[in-house]
């Protein structure tokens, strides 16, 4: 039974982590408005993952599951980027 | 006799909550995978076709994009803390925050409505006519656009039933204080629902 319930956050980080993840959308839609050329693609997508890393490890709890979880989380993630990176090589030389 | 043989079948109840959420990480994986997809040919057709995709971006209204993103990240947080208050035992606020969170899909559904129908009724739709004589990057763009935040709008009513099923379950205590990874599970769902919007948001809506 004691690995059915794992300990939570409460409420009062969950609300930090919204207040953040509101702060870091302001934040992408300011720099958006501001002309920064190739960057500001860059920018934006490095914005979107610090989102994403905050919404997986606090609200999804990937923070507090087992190894295994993150073993698969990573190995998900790393197959995405090399389909990611083959199609640009093709891309980019052909 | 009957005492000692409840007791041995309340032991005997299978449960594995770790499996259960491990099996529904799986099946987001699947999913990352479908969107992977089709974020893959946006990237290889944006830098092919970089400027008329800043051209077309230009037309979508970057306010209800962002009002949009304010609503999903803030129903991810009533999912979330719906988790919470069940875990303290508190049945009533667990379900008023799930409540909460319907109330924030459908204000993004009727978002996406009228969204959608302005862009359509300015003839902007995949086959139409205004559409046929743009250049081929804008063509692409808005196809992308509508399969896309099409297939995350399909997503979102998907998600709005698993939640509303979720919430029966409390209400008939089929999912309780002690056993809840029902709730958890649709609320990963609905974080992954989230999760893409915040990758959708900023490619559709804050090229400039």
């Amino acid at each position: 039974m004691e690995s059915n319930h794992k300990s939570h956050p409460g409420y009062v980080s969950y609300i930090i982590v919204w207040v953040a993840l509101l702060a870091l959308t302001s934040i992408t839609v300011t720099i958006a408005g501001i002309n920064l050329g190739n960057y500001t693609l860059i920018i934006a997508m490095l914005i979107a993952a610090i989102k994403s890393m905050l919404v997986i490890n606090i609200f999804m709890h990937i923070k507090y599951e087992d190894a295994i979880f993150k073993v698969f989380l990573a190995l998900s993630g790393l197959t995405l980027l090399i389909i990611f990176i083959l199609t640009f090589f093709d891309f980019i030389y052909r | 006799m009957t005492h000692n043989h409840d007791t041995a079948a309340v032991h005997h109840v299978h449960r594995d909550d770790v499996g259960a959420r491990m099996g529904m990480w799986l099946f987001l994986f699947t999913e990352v995978l479908l969107f992977g997809g089709l974020f893959l040919i946006y990237a290889v057709y944006r830098f092919q076709y970089a400027d008329q995709f800043r051209i077309a971006g230009l037309e979508l209204n970057t306010g209800i994009g962002a009002l949009n993103t304010i609503i999903l990240l803030s129903s991810s947080l009533t999912v979330a803390l719906s988790i919470t208050a069940l875990q303290k035992g508190n049945k009533f606020l667990s379900l008023v925050f799930l409540y909460a969170t319907q109330v924030f899909a459908v204000l993004f559904m009727i978002n996406k409505y009228f969204e959608w129908s302005a862009k359509i009724s300015h003839g902007i739709f995949p086959g139409s006519e205004e559409m046929l004589n743009k250049h081929n990057g804008e063509i692409l763009f808005y196809g992308l656009y509508y399969i896309m935040t099409g297939l995350h709008g399909l997503h979102v009513i998907i998600g709005m039933i698993i939640i509303g099923v979720v919430m029966v379950f409390i209400k008939n205590d089929k999912i309780t204080s002690e056993s809840y990874v029902k709730l958890e599970n649709a609320g990963l769902y609905w974080h992954l629902v989230d999760l893409i919007w915040i990758f959708l948001f900023p490619l559709f809506y804050l090229i400039q």
